[in-house]
């Protein structure tokens, strides 16, 4: 935690412009999207540390999903730079060496392989060579059905390995996608909107497990669910328009009187 | 690391399963004993004759059924359907079409050392792509790598663009096509529109033998066999499963890190390269090979026996190729004039109402009568 009190040092409504010399896993500088006009990220510079959890809140078309497909590949800033572990550029990177290179990332719509049984879906996240010539010839070893076992237990889907994924039910299938980016072993985890659809119990278990990852992997956390982002206890985030509005931990933000006017307030 | 070593041969035999195993022997023994036995052993007015007609109606449908196959290892595991599976099959007839010109030697109708085409369009020497077409492993090498070398450089660019669905099956339809009007031009060197025909032997056999027809029938009956074992080999591989989660999740696949190009171009360059291999299996058997193989409706006609026969399914496709076959065969006797408006009936039917095809409708009525 002494990670995000560092940033929280910045103090609140204030850009994290300067990059972090030391311990960032991911820098995003000065980044601009637009799309037909519309400027979906607007200069947004963000710097997450490593094995941080962080969370990320803000109203519809702040950015958030946007801001995930830069870093991810899926989509191209039009100016600006990331960059992973301070010297992986990401913006020449395709989305299949994002992943690669350590970066995970959960879908806002449960996204599993939907006709592959838990365990074949925790088996193609996990992390080996993903190249053809690998994949014609794999056979599913101790160490794999050990880590599958390892993951099954923590995403609660023990009892359903065999059982095909589209027939889980929706809190299920956002378990399973958290425990395929798990497989992956990412140093960065980026999960828009995980409990989307969960129970209370469900959400307030993903909470325990996301705790149980803090200080182990670096965690960004998109969501809507105030109770959730309260559990978490983690530094926060608020996007608006394209842009960081303030920063801070959740009572705090939620004070601002900013938030409140572009979004809480409402 | 302990890991669970197997010999690869053993794994990729193994993953035909006893049923399917079971199945093979009993295939093995119709195409390589029964059927060769009763055609040449037993005269032609005995009950249990199989006639030179029957064996090559079979071996050709055989030929269509590793076709049908090959189609739906793209098309049904990896969700890419292709209309241009005609012009891989036609250039597989072609390439070894080469070697069957070349081996009717002075027996031409000119008796002349070139082609019947060629002395006719007045041409005094092979053109420099026929070089070294008289050699039978030469020509089988050609076989081999001509059409798959075309499907890998198109594939690779089609994927890599991340051209899907609909839009790869008309390129894909497209390039059969300017295939089909190339190969119909004399210029080209490939017979025009007559295509290659007229053939005396192959590796100095005669090519109307009973021996060589049986022989060229027991050959398609293995290459359909290893398609099959083959294709099931790779759906139950790791490969095979990241293929379906390509079709079903293209985007999860690549946050995987998986990269789906080199994925579909290996399945898509595999799946042409067994319709060449079919195609040079045919042409000896039907005794001709011309652009009409490229048509757009036979391309078309490769995708209905897939999906009558149940997509995704391995031996789906090769009932699926037997039945809309042996079908058309007897419709174009019957009902000339019909049979087109009946295969139209036929796949609308079998997509709206069997999305499984056969194989689903067996699957379901078996379900049925177990509850």
């Amino acid at each position: 935690m002494s990670d995000t009190s560092v940033n929280m040092a910045h103090g609140m409504g204030e850009n994290l412009s300067e990059p972090i010399k030391n311990n960032s896993i991911l820098q995003l500088s000065n980044i601009t999207v637009s799309f037909d006009g519309f400027r979906a990220l607007n200069d947004l510079t963000l710097t997450f540390q490593v094995n941080e959890l962080r969370c990320i809140i803000g109203p519809n078309g702040a950015g958030k999903t946007t801001m995930m497909d830069v870093i991810t590949g899926k989509t191209r800033a039009d100016s600006g730079t990331v960059f992973f572990n301070q010297t992986i550029d990401l913006s020449n990177l395709s989305e299949p060496e994002i992943a690669r290179v350590g970066i995970g990332r959960k879908f806002q719509k449960p996204t599993i392989f939907e006709n592959h049984t838990v365990f074949e879906n925790l088996e193609l996240a996990m992390k080996v060579d993903k190249r053809v010539r690998h994949s014609l010839f794999a056979v599913v070893d101790d160490l794999t059905r050990d880590r599958i076992s390892d993951t099954l237990r923590l995403i609660h889907l023990g009892e359903h390995t065999e059982q095909v994924a589209g027939r889980l039910s929706h809190g299920q299938k956002q378990w399973l996608e958290i425990g395929m980016l798990l497989m992956q072993e990412p140093q960065l985890l980026l999960l828009d909107e995980p409990v989307a659809g969960m129970t209370d119990d469900e959400t307030e278990r993903t909470g325990e497990l996301f705790n149980s990852l803090k200080g182990k992997q670096s965690l960004v956390v998109v969501e809507h669910d105030m109770a959730f982002v309260e559990q978490l206890k983690s530094n926060v985030i608020v996007l608006h328009e394209g842009s960081v509005l303030c920063e801070g931990d959740l009572a705090t933000v939620q004070a601002n009187p900013k938030v409140i006017e572009v979004y809480l307030g409402r | 690391m302990k890991t669970n070593r197997t010999p690869f041969v053993i794994r990729f035999f193994a993953a035909t399963g006893c049923k399917g195993w079971l199945a093979i022997g009993f295939f093995s023994l119709l195409t390589f004993v029964l059927v060769p036995a009763a055609h040449l052993m037993l005269p032609a007015d005995h009950a249990l004759h199989v006639s030179d007609y029957a064996v090559t109606l079979i071996g050709k449908v055989m030929c269509y059924a590793i076709v049908a196959v090959a189609m739906d290892l793209i098309w049904g595991f990896a969700g890419i359907l292709s209309l241009g599976h005609g012009l891989f099959f036609a250039l597989g007839g072609y390439a070894f079409g080469m070697y069957l010109m070349r081996s009717i030697g002075l027996d031409g109708v000119y008796k002349s050392h070139l082609t019947d085409f060629m002395v006719f369009l007045d041409w005094k020497e092979y053109p420099w792509y026929w070089t070294g077409t008289e050699h039978f492993l030469y020509a089988v090498f050609l076989v081999l790598v001509i059409p798959a070398s075309l499907a890998f450089v198109f594939g690779y660019f089609a994927f890599r663009s991340r051209i899907k669905g609909v839009y790869f099956a008309i390129i894909s339809q497209a390039l059969t096509f300017a295939f089909m009007l190339l190969f119909f031009r004399n210029a080209t060197g490939f017979g025009g529109n007559n295509g290659f025909t007229d053939f005396k032997r192959i590796l100095g056999y005669s090519i109307t033998a009973p021996e060589m027809r049986v022989t060229l029938f027991a050959l398609s009956a293995f290459m359909l066999m290893f398609t099959l074992i083959l294709g099931r080999y790779l759906m139950q591989s790791k490969f095979g499963r990241i293929l379906t989660a390509i079709r079903d999740a293209e985007m999860r696949v690549m946050f995987l890190g998986y990269n789906p190009l080199w994925y579909k171009l290996f399945i898509w360059t595999v799946s042409a390269m067994l319709c060449a291999i079919a195609g040079a299996l045919y042409v000896p058997q039907v005794g001709i090979i011309n652009p009409s193989e490229m048509s757009t409706a036979n391309s078309i006609e490769i995708a209905i026996w897939t999906a009558v026969g149940g997509r995704g399914t391995l031996v789906g496709p090769v009932i699926g190729a037997f039945l809309v076959n042996l079908s058309k065969s007897w419709f174009t006797v019957a009902f000339p004039e019909y049979w087109l408006f009946f295969l139209g009936l036929l796949f609308v039917v079998v997509t709206l109402l069997l999305p499984q095809g056969m194989v689903g409708l067996w699957q379901k009525l078996r379900h049925r009568s177990m509850r």
